[in-house]
């Protein structure tokens, strides 16, 4: 009977748990799923990540490509992210060239990346103007139940800090560069940003880690990124209605929260993965 | 019928502002919108016939196409195309157009990247108000640069754009002045982005001054 109500009226349905300050998967409206984490998935990857926030599970593979530095920034590498999403994960999504809501999303992890300092990126560039890093990081959904870019920022952040690159020297004779790929160092990351994404239902209700039915219920998104200094790396709200100041304080203070805790998770994998080696 | 306005450079500090309205004979609606160094041609067509695949029952359709001065559009542009669609889609009634579509297309006039996302929003608001679309409510953008020192400068040139710390662009409705959308770059302290927002909650009073000026032209 209730799965009948659901698909009849989903927003009544939705309305009738917030009124008793609860959701329909049991959670309350302040609680985020439980997250898990596991690095070194793609073993012929640099680099690679597996999260899981609840039923949504994002991959990340990072390849690290020698290449010329651009001639604006002639001592810095870059990042290059994508974030894919195949019709495997949802049926909203097409097969056929990215959507907007991929582009937002690789564009949106660009923007943390620049925004965080989450890697000097003059720390890539091997040789000013002549040999740099380029780091692909191609983050791919596998499965679509909401809050994407939490799930994208944490696994771009582990698949980082699991990452080894070779030792690179230009042999001076050939004016070639050599890997040695017996030499393998991990990255150095100065930042660790987390995001927390948040839905507003109803113009007034804030549910944080919305699922794929609470995000196409909601009147508003917002995603704020947060560092381990508890400075803002992005407060992500593409329009819809409104928010109120205290609102917003409220999801930022619930992000600082988040930080810590996804940060603990982190550091625990990474651990974990080097007493393993 | 243009107009051009030097706002009062008081505690917000606003350069000159510009606007045309219904400058275009097929959109239904249209508006430059003339920013500083940054110009943005704005045109609505709606509410116009849907394809069946993109219809909604109950509400239009909302869609905002941007065209880069050189180029063709890429993931950037898509990106401030989902802002500027959910920005519209808050302050439309779409229900009182269901099966048909609202198409916003967005030119940028120069090459000047200064202050773009808020450009376009103010753009498409003109439009849409040019357009006789029904709207709940108004909305402008403002962007604020957070310079190295900690200093918060409204309506940044391109200069100090670039060398700001971190830079916020804010789209505030002309009811409430709460935040309808939030885009930033760069990393900044809680306290920061809160005078941030105080200062565009009072810069937007002044460009909604603008917009009722020019409409009344």
């Amino acid at each position: 009977m209730a799965a009948g109500f659901k698909t009849a009226e989903p927003l009544e349905y939705h309305r009738s748990f917030l009124k008793e300050n609860c959701r329909p998967d049991g959670r309350e409206l302040g609680e985020f799923r439980p997250t898990t984490l596991n690095t070194s998935s793609i073993s012929t990857a640099d680099g690679s990540a597996l999260v899981k926030i609840g039923n949504t599970t994002v991959i990340c593979g990072i390849k690290a490509e020698l290449t010329v530095p651009p001639s604006d920034a002639p001592n810095r590498g870059y990042i290059v992210p994508n974030v894919d999403l195949p019709p495997l994960c949802s049926s909203k999504f097409r097969p056929g060239p990215p959507g907007e809501q991929a582009q937002a999303a690789s564009q949106f992890i660009a923007d943390v990346i620049e925004s965080s300092d989450l890697i000097n990126m003059e720390e890539l560039c091997i040789e000013k103007s002549k040999l740099c890093w380029v780091l692909y990081c191609d983050i791919m959904c596998l499965d679509y139940d909401g809050n994407l870019l939490d799930a994208c920022i944490i696994v771009l952040l582990a698949a980082l800090k699991n990452a080894q690159l070779p030792e690179v020297t230009i042999n001076k004779e050939t004016d070639l560069a050599e890997a040695d790929i017996q030499k393998k160092k991990p990255l150095k990351i100065h930042r660790h940003p987390v995001g927390s994404s948040f839905a507003v239902f109803d113009d007034s209700v804030i549910l944080v880690d919305p699922t794929a039915e609470e995000e196409s219920l909601s009147t508003a998104l917002l995603t704020v990124v947060t560092d381990e200094e508890d400075r803002l790396c992005a407060v992500h709200k593409p329009g819809g209605t409104s928010l109120s100041g205290e609102k917003l304080q409220h999801c930022i203070n619930r992000a600082i929260t988040r930080n810590k805790e996804i940060r603990k998770l982190v550091d625990k994998v990474t651990e974990s993965t080097k007493t393993a080696k | 019928m243009s107009i051009m306005m030097e706002l009062d450079r008081g505690c917000s500090n606003l350069r000159e502002y510009g606007n045309e309205q219904s400058l275009l004979s097929k959109p239904d609606g249209s508006s430059t919108f003339v920013q500083g160094d940054t110009s943005i041609l704005a045109g609505v067509y709606g509410p116009a016939e849907v394809k069946v695949s993109k219809e909604i029952y109950d509400r239009a359709t909302v869609e905002v196409l941007i065209q880069p001065k050189m180029g063709l559009p890429g993931v950037r542009e898509r990106a401030r195309e989902q802002c500027a669609r959910e920005t519209c889609e808050a302050a439309l009634l779409l229900t009182l157009h269901p099966r048909s579509s609202v198409t916003v297309i967005l030119q940028f006039g120069s090459l000047s990247n200064c202050q773009l996302p808020s450009c376009c929003l103010n753009a498409t608001c003109m439009a849409l108000m040019d357009a006789g679309l029904p709207m709940s409510h108004l909305f402008c953008s403002v962007t604020c640069a957070i310079s190295k020192d900690g200093q918060i400068i409204t309506d940044p040139t391109a200069l100090q754009e670039k060398e700001s710390r971190a830079l916020l662009t804010f789209a505030i409705d002309s009811v409430e002045h709460n935040v309808l959308m939030s885009s930033t770059k760069g990393s900044f302290s809680l306290q920061e982005l809160q005078r941030c927002i105080a200062i565009s909650q009072r810069a937007s009073e002044q460009i909604f001054q603008f917009y009722r000026e020019s409409v009344k032209r």
